[in-house]
């Protein structure tokens, strides 16, 4: 399945994972309290120049994934002109905008493997309290396995309905999905009990 | 264990789908996203302790980078966005809904329904606007009127999942695991 790393190798690619969570953790309990609109967009612009120094197109890829913040901006942006604070709009703006790139900017320079190892020892604690972290990694391989079979049954029943149906695809179609879920549910702890359980 | 990991598994792909899959009409020729009805079906089919590990597994994975909200979204930037306390209210609506349904024996799918309002409405919004209103630096009441607009899809997928787990409790009574 893709993940959201960007494919554009960056020197950031090979900066240590737990590294740049703590950057990430800093900036954003730093970047919250300031109230003055001047440092936010400093800021941001900081964190601009670290995307384009980090490369032309990664930084093309990186405005691309702020694009879910339009509709926030624009509502930001009629508010506060009807009442008049634009440097509030500013502010607000400038502080979503550097939060969520500081944090996309780890999503996009480390690979899901790493992110997966990362996880795996911070869960390794768990034993003590009787907990088996090795289940929680299966799990989340089991997720990474299952959705694109899943899409791939959703689109069979979506055809199936639609050569049998003048309609077009409701809502009722959810229902065959989870039982299809459960199904391979049931099958794949058969399986795994069958070659020697957890 | 086996079965309990599983089910726990395909539920946090279901969300997955259910997020992912964009063609299927909740009202005719509106397309909204299901992920949410993914969400109370995790609380109302497989119960308050296993729907919160499914949504919790799901949200990891999101967080790990793998693009699996509703319109291929996902990262850490998104538990920063605006809409982060609606991630917030995903495994507590989970919880909520799966401890209805588990506690309050009637028709399971009155219980399914109260349990879908209960938390796929009331603590998913009330997560999702204090999220708002810390992002957007506006007041609770002002941020609720962000969420208005949602209110009817919301309701007609509590709906949808209250006739889903009644026909799943129909069709395969020992898969819904909250009555189980």
């Amino acid at each position: 399945m893709l993940t959201l790393t960007s494919p554009v190798e960056t020197a950031a690619h090979r900066w240590p994972v737990g590294a740049k969570l703590a950057a990430v953790a800093l900036g954003t309990a730093l970047i919250f309290p300031l109230q003055d609109w001047r440092l936010v967009v400093g800021a941001l612009l900081a964190l601009a120049l670290v995307y384009l120094a980090l490369g032309l197109r990664f930084a093309a890829h990186g405005a691309r994934m702020l694009s879910g913040l339009w509709p926030f901006f624009a509502i930001l942006a009629l508010w506060h002109l009807w009442q008049a604070e634009l440097a509030r709009a500013v502010l607000l703006a400038a502080r979503m905008a550097f939060a969520v790139g500081l944090a996309n900017l780890v999503t996009m320079t480390t690979r899901l493997d790493d992110m997966l190892a990362l996880v795996e020892r911070g869960l390794a604690p768990l034993r003590f309290v009787g907990a088996n972290p090795r289940a929680v990694a299966l799990a989340m391989a089991l997720v990474i396995r299952f959705t694109p079979v899943l899409l791939d049954k959703m689109s069979q029943l979506m055809q199936a309905w639609r050569a049998r149906s003048p309609r077009r695809v409701g809502a009722k179609i959810v229902l065959p999905l989870a039982l299809v879920a459960l199904d391979d549910a049931d099958h794949v702890a058969e399986a795994l009990r069958a070659r020697g359980g957890l | 264990m086996e079965r309990n990991l599983t089910h726990i598994a395909l539920f946090a792909a279901l969300i997955a789908v259910l997020g992912l899959v964009p063609k299927i009409d909740l009202i005719s020729g509106v397309p909204i996203t299901a992920q949410s009805l993914g969400i109370m079906l995790c609380g109302t089919v497989l119960g308050t302790r296993r729907g919160l590990l499914a949504v919790l597994l799901f949200l990891t994975l999101v967080a790990l980078g793998l693009p699996l909200l509703a319109g291929g979204r996902g990262g850490l930037g998104v538990f920063v966005s605006p809409t982060a306390g609606y991630l917030v209210g995903f495994p507590l609506a989970a919880l909520v809904a799966g401890f209805v349904v588990e506690r309050w024996r009637v028709d399971v799918g009155v219980a399914a329904f109260a349990g879908a309002v209960l938390g796929g409405i009331g603590v998913m919004h009330l997560c999702g606007i204090i999220g708002m209103s810390v992002v957007l630096g506006k007041t609770l009441p002002e941020a609720a009127l962000l969420a208005v607009p949602f209110l009817a899809g919301d309701l007609l997928k509590t709906v949808l999942a209250a006739g889903i787990t009644r026909g799943l409790a129909r069709v395969r009574p020992a898969s819904v695991l909250s009555r189980a």
